[in-house]
């Protein structure tokens, strides 16, 4: 899977809250969510992002709720790739299953800022920084993990045990 | 190599002798979570699975919470897609209006939680079952429907951090300053991946429905889970609400952990958590300035038990909240309510000028029930204090002990109960 984006740069500890406020809640639908997508945290998020761009933060990326909502509205956004230092780990977890490519790495989400144009392969966790000319790798997922992800997340992949 | 609390959980439900930090496992479910925001979702993932049917009846709970009563049209058809499921699948353990409380109260109080059980649920404060010895942790949608399909989850084994529980806490020192005061010091990501493990002599100390608060925020500091050991009052708890058996887990000797600190309970003081990181915290004697307050919640999963309420009267009897405050009440279940009543809390409330509201998570997270205008602030015994949280960007949320939250509505502004002369 190969990512080709925009940057969308945030910092620390971006909850789930700001990506998905829970005023927002009593819809599940993908689409209605992905309108209020970052709306607490980046107001023109939803209109100026284009699909396949990337979002890039700091350490512990998703934190708080439990809310699956949160990776499913970024990835109904179109988000093709979150790259952070950390992933609070339900989000982590919930990236995986619904299938939200995620990438850790520390060293990437230092050397990039909003607005560069990066490619992203996710299976190999190679980043590379068009706009700056620099290349990062990212932390390879366990193998069970990587099952998950290639059979397109969670539900897939049960499916295809039974 | 020794292994943790957590650690020999989750070997004996993997049916494994031995289980290491960093393993990848896959542990047998004695009980999957969900709520009326999370179980939607849920059920459209297990609508798309080949398995059908539920793993067991009994060991699924499903519980109307967040936005209940209904607070609006989709709020109302969530709940309905929940209801229609549970009756569906005859699922023994669905809590709706009139029987439900918040869950993380609800669930220990009726006895399906207990020391040993592994359980999760999709909310992130499932880790409160930890109290009572047992492994719980908050998942999402997808991992509860995998989890109602099949009675299983995929883990990867936590290394833990010991935290070694000393002393004996002051007058109005309650759980909530335990762990606000922790996770001031490791930070919100200090325990990301890992197991946070109470131990040590202080426990004694502490009430049960402190030990429910304090792992009850594990995840604020990141946790995997946060764990307790089992005692006599655990026993007793347990033998109380529970009729199921439960199992008890020690850490081996010779456990490994990555970090260990001593809590000097009785050195510990009103601690509050400033906007917008549970851990910015200041002790009460660390706030110079008037941080004038236009709400007050006292309530949620964190604080919205009976010992909880019991502090609040204490310090609202008598008393009046101040004019220009709103002080919102919420006890966690009916069980609590009705004790409260019976106990004469909420009369002390009432008169106080204070509202008593039926059991919801509503202003924890900025649903309903209690949202703030721009530039409003609310001293909350609630667990998050993220912009927006509770309303408008602009507001701010206070993260404080029951005590603290109680004179503070009477005073208007953050204050300990000392203030008022207690």
């Amino acid at each position: 899977m190969q990512a080709k984006g925009r940057v969308f740069k945030y910092g620390d500890n971006v909850d789930t809250d700001v990506i998905i406020p829970a005023r927002y809640l009593n819809s599940s639908d993908p689409a209605e969510l992905a309108t209020h997508c970052m709306e607490d945290i980046d107001k023109d998020f939803v209109h100026k992002v284009h699909k396949g761009d990337i979002i890039v933060a700091d350490k512990n990326f998703g934190c708080g709720s439990s809310r699956e909502h949160a990776p499913i509205a970024i990835k109904a956004a179109g988000v093709s790739c979150v790259i952070a230092e950390t992933f609070a780990r339900i989000f982590y977890r919930n990236a995986i299953n619904i299938g939200l490519p995620i990438i850790e790495c520390a060293e990437a989400s230092r050397g990039i800022d909003g607005g560069d144009e990066l490619d992203a392969a996710f299976h190999s966790g190679m980043i590379y920084n068009r706009t700056k000319g620099t290349e990062f790798k990212g932390q390879a997922f366990p193998e069970f993990m990587q099952k998950i992800i290639q059979a397109g997340g969670l539900v897939n992949y049960i499916n295809s045990q039974n | 190599m020794g292994m943790t609390m957590t650690q020999k959980i989750l070997a004996a439900h993997a049916g494994l002798d031995h289980v290491e930090a960093g393993q990848l496992i896959e542990a047998d479910l004695d009980l999957v979570l969900g709520n009326d925001i999370t179980s939607p979702v849920a059920i459209h993932e297990m609508d798309k699975m080949t398995v059908k049917t539920v793993f067991d009846k009994d060991k699924i709970a499903l519980v109307m919470d967040h936005f209940i009563p209904n607070k609006d049209i989709k709020s109302a058809e969530h709940c309905k897609c929940v209801r229609e499921f549970a009756c569906r699948h005859d699922i023994t353990n669905y809590f709706d209006v009139g029987e439900m409380g918040i869950e993380h109260a609800l669930l220990p109080e009726k006895g399906l939680t207990v020391a040993g059980d592994v359980i999760i649920g999709a909310d992130s404060h499932t880790c409160t079952y930890g109290a009572l010895g047992a492994f719980s942790t908050g998942v999402g949608s997808t991992d509860m429907a995998a989890g109602m399909a099949t009675g299983k989850a995929w883990f990867k084994v936590p290394s833990a951090i010991k935290f070694n529980i000393v002393g004996k806490p002051k007058k109005w020192v309650s759980g909530k300053d335990v762990i606000l005061h922790i996770i001031g010091m490791i930070g919100v990501d200090g325990a990301l991946y890992k197991s946070m493990e109470f131990v040590g002599e202080g426990i004694k100390n502490l009430s049960m429905d402190d030990r429910f608060t304090i792992a009850n925020m594990a995840i604020e500091a990141g946790g995997k889970n946060g764990i307790f050991p089992v005692d006599e009052l655990t026993e007793a708890y347990m033998k109380e609400h529970s009729r199921r058996p439960y199992k008890v887990y020690e850490a081996d000797e010779d456990a490994v952990y990555d970090a260990e600190y001593t809590i000097d309970l009785g050195a510990l003081e009103p601690t509050i958590a400033f906007p917008h990181l549970p851990e910015n915290t200041k002790t009460i004697s660390e706030i110079t300035e008037d941080v004038v307050v236009d709400q007050s919640v006292i309530g949620s999963c964190t604080n919205g038990r009976i010992d909880d309420l019991r502090t609040a009267a204490a310090i609202l009897k008598g008393r009046k909240v101040r004019k220009g405050v709103r002080c919102i009440v919420i006890p966690a279940t009916q069980a609590v309510y009705l004790q409260a009543m019976e106990e004469g809390l909420l009369k002390i409330f009432i008169e106080a000028g204070a509202v008593v509201s039926t059991p919801t998570c509503g202003p924890c997270l900025g649903g309903y029930m209690g949202i703030l205008a721009a530039g409003e602030r609310c001293i909350s015994t609630t667990n998050r204090n993220f912009v927006g949280r509770m309303g408008h960007v602009d507001s701010e949320v206070y993260l404080a002990s029951p005590a603290v939250a109680a004179a503070s509505a009477v005073t208007g502004k953050i204050s300990a109960p000392e203030e008022l002369g207690l």
